[in-house]
């Protein structure tokens, strides 16, 4: 499959039928790959519904859904290498998932507990979710110059939303990506909503992936809603990166079928007919429908792991609910590598503070 | 903004440290040495920024690295201050520790961003996980007559932010030595370069790359009468002040503060309940500045040893005018000890 940045073009590699059209493609005869894959994004389905529920029962912080585009954070999982570093926004919790972050670490970041940062295994160097808008870009830039100036093997893969894509700090990554070369992937999340402004008036550009041009780098759209073209392209952009080849930008054609975040209502501000056609190019039923064609998948296996996901996901949330706060101590005692005596005075102060709450709320 | 006398590279930057040597060097010659210094002493330090690399930097702090460590070191970066300062973070995190420069700190607020959101919090927020090394130079501060946006003096911007260090240095020897410390430093540190200093004085220092503490304020002169506050450019006039003073037959103390924060208040608090009278200076603005939070700090900590009332003198709530009279908001030498002697008079 070629690639080229002309003409912008969606890459499809599995219809939102479950149709198979580029018959030739690598993946398509990979059938565990397939099943792995289709079984994450259930999974992420189950994880983020329920992450939905525990919010609006007042157990869990304000969340960011990532309902209905399972397969761009989950082909980035599956084509994204172990030595790799990902710096990510905050609708990736399939490719962290992927890289290792368990789903009660997760559950802790979104419940207000930075240790649910403290990754490890392959996401040891990844960064935290990113919350300023397309501020992650440039990091990842740095973190594909630093690999660029030791000579490793190596790529930064960052993503951000399309309404990223109108700010500086991503013009000005890709315009470095493409000055300095560098192995660099970013992947946009074009979900066609930025919290309540439409794609159609965050750009007059007619793509987002043109916006590489200016760059002198490659861009290219795929089908963001169909993980085999997601795992592909990241696939393609990794290796190149890894061969030094330079910097792609994959605008992932996808939808924001949640609202932007458990705090939005996206009725306010948009039509449910919209809605209801996009739940008809969503990423999961079509490969359901693909791995049913092929006989790869059945009715009684759908069953096991839709009950085994549900059992996965209970118990991340059972660990999640029964985590103690950490203690005050950590959140002066990480602000530096030495923490300076006025934050040692402070921590005294707070700790008397908390104290006294405790001796309060006993009271009542 | 001026041109640099020719230097003797070799001579001024041998490989090993050199404690032998004595080199009469102005500021930015300091600075340029202790970035010579931390680069060949520790491979991962990498510097970047607008012209720094094949032209040395426009005021030359930067020049001959290039040529000596590779432009996979040192690195001329597009013209984009957001980048710089976020490409920092991210090198940062993988375990380089990036010096980059801002060209002028009147173009520091498209880095700001990536320091208060990022830089500063790294660590932090990742539970030590990940860490932010980098070091943001930046020429700050007035009276060398320079084009709009090239004067002010906007440090009290990143002391107030928790998880940054701001380090001033006020004279070649000490630029030397926080710059070292700075870049040792395992957390972002915003070095802001007074630059009315970088050629005002010359002064000996031996290349030996120790650094100077950070987090730590300098008592310049010690004295019982009255202690004189002050950081970066403004040091000179508090040290000029300080001797007309003395003169007139004060015993005058004189702190050079160096690190905005984390301040040592203990070396303040303890010289105020010493002398029992203190007069900060400051050149920026008068109103949220580093100045103000000092004398909080004095009247919570030394209320009952003060004298007088701790006073200021500052530049005034406008912006930096235009150089015609950057002269009349600068700070003088007759300013501060005109305001001292209220202090040393009062009650």
């Amino acid at each position: 499959m070629q690639y080229t940045n002309t003409p912008y073009k969606a890459k499809c590699v599995i219809d939102a039928d479950g149709t198979p059209l580029l018959s030739d493609i690598g993946i398509l005869k990979q059938k565990t790959l397939l099943k792995k894959l289709y079984q994450h994004m259930v999974l992420i389905r189950q994880f983020d519904q329920r992450v939905v529920a525990l919010q609006r029962t007042g157990q869990m912080g304000t969340y960011a859904s990532c309902l209905g585009q399972e397969a761009i954070g989950t082909g980035i999982g599956a084509a994204l290498s172990s030595q790799d570093v990902l710096v990510p926004y905050y609708r990736d919790q399939a490719t962290q998932l992927w890289r290792g972050v368990t789903l009660s670490q997760q559950l802790s970041y979104w419940g207000g507990n930075e240790w649910g940062n403290h990754f490890s295994g392959d996401a040891t160097q990844d960064f935290p979710n990113c919350v300023p808008i397309a501020t992650q870009v440039t990091h990842a830039a740095g973190v594909a110059s630093a690999m660029k100036i030791k000579a490793e093997k190596r790529c930064a893969l960052t993503t951000c939303g399309e309404g990223a894509t109108s700010r500086g700090d991503f013009y000005e990554s890709l315009n470095l990506a493409g000055s300095w070369q560098l192995p660099l992937v970013v992947v946009v999340n074009n979900n066609q909503w930025a919290i309540s402004v439409p794609r159609s008036i965050q750009t007059g550009a007619e793509t987002i992936a043109q916006k590489a041009v200016a760059a002198g780098i490659e861009g290219f759209q795929v089908d963001g809603n169909d993980v085999c073209s997601v795992y592909d392209a990241v696939q393609y952009a990794v290796e190149k990166a890894h061969q030094g080849k330079g910097a792609t930008l994959i605008e992932a054609i996808s939808y924001r079928l949640c609202d932007h975040t458990t705090a939005d209502d996206a009725t306010r501000y948009r039509q449910i007919e919209e809605v209801n056609a996009a739940w008809k190019r969503e990423p999961i039923k079509r490969l359901q429908t693909y791995l049913h064609s092929i006989g790869a998948w059945d009715h009684d296996q759908e069953q096991r792991l839709q009950d085994t996901c549900k059992q996965q996901v209970e118990a991340a949330v059972a660990e999640y609910l029964s985590q103690p706060n950490q203690p005050i101590d950590d959140v002066f005692n990480y602000v530096f590598e030495d923490t300076p005596a006025h934050l040692h005075k402070q921590l005294d102060q707070a700790k008397q503070k908390q104290t006294h709450m405790a001796v309060t709320e006993g009271g009542h | 903004m001026g041109m640099q006398e020719p230097m003797d590279q070799s001579q001024l930057h041998p490989m090993e440290p050199d404690t032998k040597t004595l080199h009469v060097v102005t500021m930015v010659e300091a600075i340029n040495m202790a970035l010579h210094r931390a680069m060949s002493a520790d491979p991962s330090v990498v510097v970047l920024g607008e012209d720094v690399a094949t032209n040395g930097g426009v005021f030359r702090a930067t020049v001959d690295l290039k040529q000596r460590f590779g432009c996979k070191r040192v690195m001329d970066t597009p013209l984009a201050e957001t980048l710089i300062a976020g490409i920092s973070v991210g090198m940062a995190a993988q375990n380089l520790r990036p010096v980059a420069e801002i060209q002028f700190m009147g173009f520091i607020y498209a880095a700001v961003e990536h320091m208060v959101s990022h830089a500063a919090r790294l660590r932090n927020r990742t539970r030590g996980r990940l860490h932010c090394p980098m070091v943001l130079r930046a020429p700050y501060g007035g009276g060398i007559h320079a084009p709009e946006h090239h004067s002010e003096s906007t440090e009290a911007l990143f002391a107030h932010i928790p998880g940054l260090r701001v380090v001033v240095p006020s004279s070649p020897t000490r630029a030397y030595g926080l710059l070292i410390s700075a870049i040792e430093d395992p957390d972002p540190v915003v070095f802001l370069e007074p630059k009315r200093v970088y050629r005002m004085v010359k002064q000996e220092i031996f290349d030996d790359g120790v650094g100077l503490p950070l987090d730590t304020c300098y008592t310049l002169k010690q004295g019982n009468d009255i202690t004189l506050i002050s950081w970066g450019a403004m040091v000179h006039e508090t040290l000029q002040a300080a001797q007309q003073l003395e003169q007139k037959g004060y015993s005058v103390e004189v702190i050079d503060v160096a690190t905005l924060s984390p301040m040592d208040t203990d070396t303040l608090v303890a010289s105020v309940e010493k002398t029992g009278r203190a007069l900060v200076i400051q050149e920026a603005a008068r109103h949220g500045g580093i100045a103000s939070e000092i004398c909080a700090t004095l009247q919570e900590q030394a209320f009952r040893h003060l004298k007088a009332p701790v006073a200021r003198v500052t530049g005034f709530d406008i912006p930096m005018p235009y150089f015609k009279n950057e002269h009349i908001y600068m700070p003088t030498v007759d300013d501060i000890v005109a305001k001292a002697i209220t202090v040393l008079e009062a009650i």
